[in-house]
């Protein structure tokens, strides 16, 4: 939709740099406080006077984090069950986005409105019942058991964005794949999926971003460093005397800084991705 | 006869089982394709949905190993627990002012975003970056600028003259609830704005034009022609808000863990505690299916809200 030349006022202008200078500090500035915390002494962390340089600027921090605290590990296991519920969660939601949209199906708003009415269902309703069927099948504490739910509860919006996405190309492609005597599965293989890279990129960012973030299930259902995620590292994260800010600032910039740089690189597509290509440059 | 014939009447007679074979593949194609997901979401999202219903039926506690039958008598005591009145109070609480405030708020950034100006791509992806963060890291974030203290936000409004002493934001009871408030609104917000700002961008662009060359300024254009527009996004996008806002967990329980003196409990953290600490997986399923029901209600409300505003426009 073209924006109609306007010729706007000086003071009109002004009004638009004020606010969107506001709005970048209220997104940003928090998290560039917590970047400039990690850097600094507790000794300055508690003077009456903060200063947003450190001064001295130390390592101590994150140094304490992985040598202390071990919080390697709990990055290891993050990424082993984020990536692992990623990939699954984009070859089923690409296998049902695809018969969703592809293969005259009766039913198939249906099933699309009841796979995202299940992701309303409140999560703390289904973390008892689960429990106790992780803890009968011997699963508590494992990663399978984070990665079964998690894709789970990734799912809908995987299929959500990805069924938009192939509702935009042409069926006529699915014709001449038909044509030439491949079947639904191979159509699905080698027509659709290639074309979908780009949509498939960044729906595999949001699962993963989902995966990582997640806290109330792998608090409830790990109970070891051995398969604890990063959040409930960061969450148990305190020492017997005093809370230990610097750490746990050093902890969340490592955590989080791969996240928004990745973000910050896909933003188009992922804010084109959520709103399903309704906002335009 | 000549060989291509003889080919062709061949391939002509096995023609139409070869089709008939690929439709009944094809018959089977959309049940394999979705069966995946079917046992993914059944077994995760619907069994345990409905055994936590029957859960709530019986007296189960893992201390005690009890598990006998008891009919209503969860939800008997339910009503009667001021613990469970308490905590649904606050959630509604919680969930009213912030979806209010993010609506709000969102409505006003989606404003600013939907007109060009330079730095327009920049500043939409700062505003992903409360949303790419995990909600513990912003608890603890957060929970470290507003420490009673040495936290950044007292000696900021104690430098501005806005306050005497330090104040204690999430550990008094007064302005704890308040401070979890704001640190959803700056979470959530700027992800409102995203999903408004799309809603604003299907407003058909004539109208503004008609409106101006009436003769109309910013404000009359904002009020009486895309605000009429936007009523059914803003409700879409308020219940979804509101529906997600009810289930808050991760921020309560890292922040303030319920506290002070259970002035922040909410549903799922109530719920999280019967448990997982006090092990009674009977009542707390019974709390869950409360928390459900009243979630449900909320859907509905929004619901006829919505319907109602999308028939007054005549769509």
């Amino acid at each position: 939709m073209a924006e109609v030349g306007r010729r706007r006022s000086g003071a009109q202008n002004g009004l638009f740099l004020l606010g969107a200078t506001a709005i970048v500090l209220w997104s940003s500035g928090p998290f560039l406080w917590q970047i400039s915390t990690s850097f600094q002494l507790d000794r300055a962390l508690v003077s009456p006077t903060p200063s947003l340089i450190p001064h001295p600027f130390i390592l101590q921090h994150f140094l304490n984090i992985f040598l202390v605290k071990h919080f390697q590990f709990y990055i290891l296991n993050s990424t082993i069950v984020a990536i692992s519920t990623t990939l699954l969660c984009l070859a089923f939601g690409a296998m049902a986005a695809y018969a969703l949209s592809r293969l005259k199906m009766r039913w198939r708003f249906g099933l699309l409105g009841f796979i995202l009415s299940v992701s309303m269902f409140p999560q703390i309703a289904i973390v008892g019942p689960l429990y106790l069927l992780a803890s009968v099948l011997g699963l508590l504490d494992t990663y399978m058991v984070l990665v079964i739910i998690y894709l789970a509860l990734g799912l809908p919006l995987v299929i959500w964005v990805l069924f938009g996405y192939f509702q935009t190309i042409p069926e006529e492609l699915d014709e001449a794949a038909r044509i030439d005597g491949a079947g639904p599965f191979l159509s699905l293989l080698l027509i659709i999926i290639p074309l979908s890279l780009p949509c498939l990129v960044t729906t595999g960012l949001l699962a993963f971003i989902a995966a990582w973030n997640e806290f109330m299930f792998a608090l409830a259902l790990t109970s070891t460093i051995a398969h604890q995620t990063v959040p409930v590292g960061i969450a148990n994260f305190t020492n017997l005397y005093y809370v230990p800010w610097g750490d746990i600032a050093a902890a969340s910039v490592v955590v989080t800084l791969p996240l928004v740089l990745l973000v910050l690189f896909f933003q188009r597509r992922i804010i084109e991705g959520l709103t399903q290509g309704a906002v335009k440059e | 006869m000549t060989r291509p014939a003889a080919i062709g009447d061949t391939l002509r007679r096995a023609a139409p089982s070869l089709a008939a074979v690929r439709r009944r593949r094809a018959d089977w194609a959309p049940l394999l394709l979705l069966l995946p997901t079917t046992i993914s979401l059944g077994s995760v999202s619907v069994y345990p949905i409905l055994d936590g219903l029957w859960l709530s039926l019986h007296n189960t506690t893992l201390a005690t190993r009890e598990d006998r039958f008891v009919g209503w008598l969860n939800y008997r005591l339910l009503a009667t627990d001021p613990d469970f009145w308490s905590a649904w109070r606050h959630t509604l609480e919680f969930t009213a002012i912030s979806t209010l405030a993010e609506t709000a708020i969102g409505l006003g950034m989606a404003l600013l975003l939907v007109e060009r100006f330079t730095g327009r791509g920049l500043v939409r992806a700062a505003m992903l970056i409360p949303w790419a963060m995990p909600t513990v890291v912003t608890s603890k974030m957060f929970g470290w600028l507003f420490d009673g203290q040495n936290g950044l936000v007292n000696w900021v409004l104690r430098s501005l003259h806005l306050i005497g002493g330090n104040i204690d934001w999430y550990g008094s009871p007064n302005t704890a609830l308040g401070t979890i408030i704001f640190v959803d609104v700056w979470k959530t917000t700027p992800f409102m704005a995203l999903l408004l700002l799309a809603g604003l961008q299907t407003i058909p662009h004539s109208l503004h034009e008609a409106a101006r060359i009436d003769g109309a300024g910013a404000w009359q254009t904002f009020w009486h022609v895309r605000l009429p527009m936007l009523v059914p996004i803003l409700l879409i996008a308020a219940m979804f808000r509101a529906l997600d806002a009810f289930r808050i967990f991760d921020l309560v329980y890292v922040l303030t863990g319920g506290g002070p003196a259970d002035s922040t409990e909410v549903l799922s953290t109530l719920t999280y505690k019967t448990l997982f600490s006090a092990l009674e997986f009977g009542y707390g399923s019974a709390l869950s299916t409360a928390m459900f029901a009243t979630e449900a209600l909320i859907a509905l409300c929004f619901g006829v809200l919505i319907v109602r505003g999308m028939r007054r426009q005549g769509r």
